[in-house]
């Protein structure tokens, strides 16, 4: 009897061990030889109408399906041409007229042409179909003015066909950033007969970016997409520089889950992750350096005040509050160097722009602050609520700095969290009194950052408003034409926006992956940017 | 038998009903829309969304139109993923977690019982300790826990299975299997612990030893069938909790079923999505803890009794 139930259960666990079977060779090995990169891509893309979606994972896969007029080398950021193979910019620096290569193609064959451009950015200005991105298009004559529906005439946008394979852009005022936009998914190009196909090229429901019936025009074509698990794209032989593409194939996988996505990467699963979790960076920073990339980021995280409300209404409570927190002690221990500190918006080396340093870590300037705004050692000071966003690394980092202003100041702070679409109405409400906030750059130019704080501006939320301020970011700053001027613009700008501290900088970010020893070619860039032309695996590694 | 079937059939619609009629108004009182995102929409945009997913309509007309395609056996279109239906997303993810599921509840149906009845034969014997305390441990073991535990052990260290991935390659599907079968084989082990024991002690199983039938069929023939009838009721509520709970284990382990859907949804107010996959999931639950109901009744005519008085 026990005989027999022993050998039972011997045969069960052989019969469920058994079907496994040797392990094979990994994907990563697999991929190295057979030129398949396999990408941690964090979340499952929404879709993949380069018009309607805004996130980075789905940036991964539209830049390989994809490309705009332009493109960016990976070690310098430097604009190189994409399905322009050149332009000219006038010298007042308002009109780009672009000259599109002749041997550059959809997918299917169709050519693509100049009109094809102007078509794709009516199309992502239309005001029905509600583009969330279509502000990047705002340097462009008139293009706010369509996408709010106050102008119905396209022809009046500043976009023309000069012929087949020429565009002219004309700019309301020289914007020298504008060519790093033209790189970004927003202002791709779209296959006018598949959006007809598949219904209204104006409406966002459609199915044209699925499976089977999207035409695409950069170095891979989409071969699967099964959601939740996987989407892979190889190599499209009609790709005008298909001869510099090295990779065979890029499969994104939604790795939404950072201990799993870490896991994968360890079983070989993976070539590159989305994330390093944090309490994983420290044993791979000491145990395998070689995988671990940890580098700065353009983005910046930053606690914001509510100024309409007591006593945060209070510049010198304000600049307390900034000035007693040890923010080198919170990035070396709290997190463990994965962020660096800051005390300005702008994160430094934003193309050479160094941002103002007004303020330093200095408890007894804080404390007298403090005391002139009337609350001498905290006294009669009101607790105030800090709100975050539900995540474990924004809850270290706000319990770190409620300890430091209660020891240096002597006031009491409750911190609340909320989950993410909470916070994001109680933001938008100016429901807080001072709340969490990120912000990661759309392109390489401090306006990505100054352009939030205008009076009333969508992303501002602080109450905070300058007439000077205003006048640098809506009217000075995008009429200079030389750098330098241009930056100490900013500069002025960022110095106000500082002494009147609406918000209270903590860190700059840095991006953390896993790369397997095998990727060559996505180098470190503030943007965390790469060109697919440019990656390849090594078969040794 | 029919006036049974029909009267537990008509007492789950207004379940459902309750189900839709909480859910549809709960998401929308929740705070935080659709369209909330980092980076402020602007007014045009946001009005421009709203009217495509007739938001912009009065709650009570956006309720109505959505029982009537609902009705039609039409969810609507997922708010998160422009361009797919919560029908096509549904239907993608199904096949998964049934088949997931289905391999759990198997694992947990042999383990389970084959435990239980081991346990039964020699209660207060280490026979009996041993697995049941294994048991015991499986019900307060949370998949978060033994997932990456077994990933650990399995896929690391021994590097026998994959850690991830479902039919990608070979033996993916054998841990996430285990981790959601383990709790369920558990209840099932004590379930047919206590069953079985209970009929052992009847008289007609001492007629069975008296007669000199040997252990084996005493025990397979005359005492597995009574014994196993409470299992065979908790089957239909322990599969459709397998469906609607494999959210985590589909984490854990990268598998793109339904339950990532309903947690994302969420997540991302994504309005029809979470109607669909709750109202979807809740029918279900109805449906087979209805089936299981018949199948009691089939097996027990004391309750089919009380039925035609």
């Amino acid at each position: 009897m026990n005989f027999n139930n022993a050998r039972l259960i011997f045969i069960f666990l052989l019969l469920l061990t058994g079907c496994s079977g040797g392990e094979s060779e990994s994907r990563v090995d697999s991929g190295n030889r057979d030129g398949v990169f396999h990408f941690g891509n964090h979340a499952e893309p929404q879709g993949l109408d380069p018009h309607i979606v805004t996130g980075i994972p789905e940036h991964h896969i539209l830049t390989a399906l994809f490309e705009g007029l332009v493109l960016k080398n990976p070690y310098t950021l430097d604009i190189e041409p994409g399905v322009a193979e050149s332009w000219d910019i006038s010298a007042d620096g308002l009109t780009y007229t672009f000259r599109l290569r002749e041997n550059t193609s959809w997918s299917n064959g169709d050519v693509l042409t100049a009109e094809d451009f102007r078509w794709s950015w009516q199309r992502a200005l239309s005001p029905i179909l509600g583009s969330e991105y279509s502000y990047m298009y705002y340097p462009i004559e008139n293009a706010e003015a369509y996408n709010s529906g106050q102008m119905s005439d396209f022809s009046q946008v500043g976009v023309t066909v000069l012929d087949e394979h020429t565009l002219q852009v004309k700019l309301h005022s020289p914007t020298p950033y504008f060519l790093q936009l033209l790189d970004h998914y927003s202002m791709f190009p779209v296959h006018r007969a598949t959006l007809e196909a598949f219904g209204s090229a104006s409406d966002r429901l459609t199915a044209w970016a699925q499976e089977g019936n999207i035409v695409t025009n950069g170095a891979f074509v989409l071969t699967e997409w099964q959601i939740n698990s996987h989407v892979r794209v190889e190599k499209s032989p009609l790709y005008w520089d298909a001869e510099e593409v090295d990779l065979k194939a890029i499969v994104f996988y939604p790795t939404e889950n950072l201990v799993t996505e870490e896991r994968m990467f360890r079983d070989r699963q993976l070539h590159r992750t989305a994330e390093i979790p944090l309490d994983k960076i420290f044993t791979y920073q000491q145990e395998q350096l070689e995988v671990t990339k940890i580098a700065p980021w353009i983005g910046s995280y930053f606690y914001m005040f509510n100024t309409t409300r007591a006593p945060l209404n209070d510049v010198r409570v304000r600049k307390a509050l900034a000035m007693s927190i040890d923010r080198t002690l919170i990035a070396e221990t709290v997190t463990q160097g994965v962020y660096s500190s800051s005390t300005a918006l702008v994160p430094p080396g934003t193309l050479g722009y160094q941002p103002p340093q007004l303020f330093t870590y200095d408890p007894e300037k804080a404390v007298e602050l403090l005391a002139e705004a009337g609350y001498p050692n905290g006294d009669g000071f009101p607790a105030f609520d800090f709100l975050y966003n539900t995540n474990e690394d924004h809850r270290k980092i706000a319990v770190a700095i409620q300890q430091m202003w209660m020891k240096t100041l002597n006031i009491t702070v409750n911190l609340v969290n909320q989950e993410w679409k909470v916070y994001l109405d109680s933001h938008n409400n100016m429901n807080y009194d001072v709340a969490r906030r990120g912000w990661i750059g759309d392109y390489v130019d401090p306006y990505t950052f100054l352009g939030m704080y205008i009076t009333d501006g969508g992303n501002n939320k602080t109450g905070f408003s300058n007439a000077r301020y205003d006048e640098i970011i809506l009217h000075e700053a995008p009429a200079e034409l030389d750098k330098d001027k241009r930056f100490a613009l900013y500069y002025e700008a960022e110095t106000i926006l500082l002494e009147n501290m609406p918000i209270l900088p903590i860190f700059t970010y840095q991006f953390k992956h896993l790369y397997q020893t095998s990727v060559k070619g996505m180098p470190n860039n503030i943007m965390d940017y790469y060109n697919y032309k440019y990656v390849s695996l090594d078969p040794e590694g | 038998m029919w006036r049974f079937i029909g009267f537990r059939f008509l007492q789950a619609i207004p379940v459902i009903l309750a189900v839709i009629t909480v859910t549809f108004f709960l998401v929308r009182a929740a705070p935080g829309g659709p369209f909330d995102q980092e980076k402020a929409v602007s007014d045009q945009v946001r009005a421009a969304l709203e009217a495509r997913y007739q938001l912009d309509l009065p709650m009570h007309e956006q309720y109505f139109s959505y029982l009537e395609d609902l009705f039609r056996g039409d969810m609507g279109p997922s708010f998160y993923y422009p361009g797919r239906t919560v029908n096509d997303l549904i239907f993608q993810g199904l096949p998964i977690t049934a088949e997931l599921g289905f391999y759990a509840l198997v694992i947990a149906l042999v383990i389970g019982c084959l435990a239980g009845v081991l346990a039964a034969l020699k209660p207060n014997t280490a026979q009996d300790y041993v697995p049941m305390s294994v048991a015991m441990i499986g019900i307060c073991m949370p998949s978060f826990l033994l997932g990456p535990l077994l990933v650990l052990i399995f896929g690391i260290w021994l590097d026998l299975l994959p850690v991830s991935g479902w039919g990608n390659s070979a033996g993916d599907k054998i841990l996430p299997s285990i981790t959601l079968g383990a709790m369920t084989a558990a209840y099932i082990a004590r379930l047919s612990r206590s069953g079985m024991l209970e009929v052992l002690n009847q008289d007609y199983m001492r007629t069975a030893r008296a007669k000199g039938l040997p252990e084996y069929v005493v025990v397979i023939k005359h005492a597995l069938r009574g014994g196993l009838l409470p299992v065979v009721s908790y089957l239909g509520p322990a599969f459709a909790a397998l469906l609607s709970g494999s959210f985590v284990v589909e984490t854990v382990f990268q598998i793109p079923g339904l339950g990532r859907f309903y947690i994302q949804a969420a997540f991302n107010r994504d309005y029809t999505m979470i109607l669909g996959t709750t109202v979807f999931l809740s029918t279900l639950i109805v449906f087979f803890n209805l089936l299981s109901d018949i199948v009691a009744a089939w097996l027990n005519p004391r309750l089919r009794y009380q039925f035609r008085k």
